[in-house]
């Protein structure tokens, strides 16, 4: 297969989702590491206490460091103060939005959705819309035409990275999706992965909520202050920060179109306040292989898994480097891909297609 | 070969664990077997509707089996969806235990 430019057509519309159909990676059967059924059922057994103690943890963060920005407003101490509160308001919200979506921080079915539609709010992900693009993005990882979030094309384009530090490029295209569904239509990209019959629940979901920005910014008319947006909504903004690191950690130069995660997602180890901020998700590999397995059993399954992986990074420093490393020479060279040796114990990684460097990609001028 | 009536034997009752579920090809067919923590039995269909995974390598918590692709959930008592990305129901089948085997109608 070759493209007629340097660049992929990184939409679901466009060819590149037929091309992936052709070659078999479209649903295909992925690489599996081998843990044995007894030790899997232990690791995949539910429980509400993590999920409800660090809920609690989460929302105490929130109420502590929302109060130190209220009571810096209009300070210069503000600036740090809100900088911390978005961070605590963005990446859990992130990352509590992307466990209870797969129905395993808790135990109990409602515990989870509750904590699924709040999260989705704070993260300006509506619920449904982004249940059915995360659900494709694990049938389909970073397989181009068919993952609706791969975070950045080969080669990268650095201004959208740069505005999605602060959720510039993604929160307009939500909010500009929001509003089509407050009009009962979905755009072309959301059609090719949400079903018919959930259309109707994700335009109810804007009109909630749209509804709850009008009120936002109603209360802030009525004050004539800003804050309360500076209090909910706009942290979706300013916090995003965070968000966008560990998402780019997640895949970001290592391979396309491939059907093993050993070659397309990166574990990372981190620090406990990371964890808590990302729920676990540092164990990536772990967490696409046996997407059943709750964030708070991911270290003990990365410990049953890690004899069949590439080895880790040690840090989320390393991570970065390693990425942005990776952009850079992918700018000059889309079919830079980074090549990680397994370990001895491992079995061979499964490609899933004949080019083991580019996924069977051929770029012109490669 | 299924008897006249559709049942065909799969395996011995205690090849599956408590509150488990295994897989059973038959010809280009599979299944999924199912033992309750009450050693009740069941069978549905082997593959997820939603896409083709093996239920076999899912969770099973009370009534429920959850598909180890997305997370999708059914009632495999009735092969209920009760949770997206899950919309479409699982066939189920009778079973019936005689001497020790479990054995399902197929036809
Ligand atoms: S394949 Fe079963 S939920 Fe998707």
């Amino acid at each position: 297969m070759s493209t007629d430019t340097n660049k992929r057509d990184y939409r679901l519309t466009g060819p590149e989702s037929k091309i992936a159909l052709e070659k078999g990676l479209v649903a295909a059967e992925w690489y599996i590491s081998l843990v044995p059924r007894k030790r899997l059922k232990e690791l995949m057994k539910r429980r509400n206490g993590p999920a409800i103690r660090d809920t609690i943890l989460w929302f105490c963060a929130l109420a502590g460091t929302g109060f130190l920005a209220c009571w810096t407003w209009g300070t210069w101490w503000a600036i740090p103060a809100f900088a911390l509160y978005g961070i605590v308001y963005s990446s859990p919200a992130d990352s509590r939005w992307h466990e209870c979506g797969h129905g395993t921080a808790f135990k109990t079915p409602w515990m989870n959705e509750v904590v699924y539609q709040i999260a989705s709010f704070m993260s300006l992900r509506p619920a449904t819309p982004w249940r059915w693009s995360h659900t494709r993005h694990h049938t389909d990882t970073i397989i181009v035409g068919r993952d609706p979030e791969i975070v950045a094309p080969r080669p990268p384009v650095w201004r959208i990275i740069l505005m999605d530090f602060f959720r510039l490029y993604g929160g307009p295209k939500d909010i500009r999706r929001m509003i089509m569904h407050c009009f009962g239509k979905l755009d072309e990209e959301e059609r090719e992965y949400i079903p018919r019959s959930e259309f109707s629940k994700a335009c109810w979901e804007s009109r909630v909520y749209v509804l709850l920005f009008i009120g936002i910014i109603s209360w802030c008319i009525v004050t004539k202050s800003f804050l309360p947006a500076m209090l909910i909504g706009l942290p979706s903004f300013y916090g995003a920060f965070l968000v966008l690191v560990f998402g780019m950690t997640q895949h970001l130069g290592l391979n396309e179109d491939v059907l093993d995660h050993r070659l397309n997602t990166r574990t990372i180890y981190m620090n406990p306040i990371f964890r808590f901020l990302y729920w676990n998700m540092n164990y990536h590999i772990e967490h696409h292989m046996f997407p059943m397995i709750p964030y708070h059993a991911l270290p003990a399954l990365h410990e049953e898994m890690k004899d069949d992986c590439p080895p880790p990074c040690r840090s989320l420093w390393s991570a970065i480097k390693e990425v942005v490393t990776a952009l850079v020479r992918q700018g000059k060279d889309p079919t830079y891909t980074i090549e990680r040796t397994l370990p001895a114990t491992a079995r061979p990684y499964g490609f899933g297609n004949d080019d083991k460097t580019t996924g069977g990609v051929t770029y012109a001028g490669s | 070969m299924p008897d006249l009536e559709g049942w065909i034997e799969t395996c011995a009752v205690d090849d599956i664990d408590e509150e488990d579920v295994i897989r059973f090809d038959y010809g280009d067919r599979t299944f999924a077997l199912y033992r309750t923590e009450d050693s009740e039995y069941y069978a549905t269909d082997g593959y997820c509707t939603h896409e083709k995974f093996h239920l076999a390598d899912g969770l099973v918590m009370g009534n429920t089996i959850e598909c180890p692709k997305h997370n999708g959930r059914f009632d495999y008592t009735t092969g209920e969806a009760k949770r997206a990305p899950v919309c479409v129901r699982l066939q189920t089948y009778p079973v019936k235990i005689q001497a020790g085997k479990l054995f399902v109608k197929i036809g």
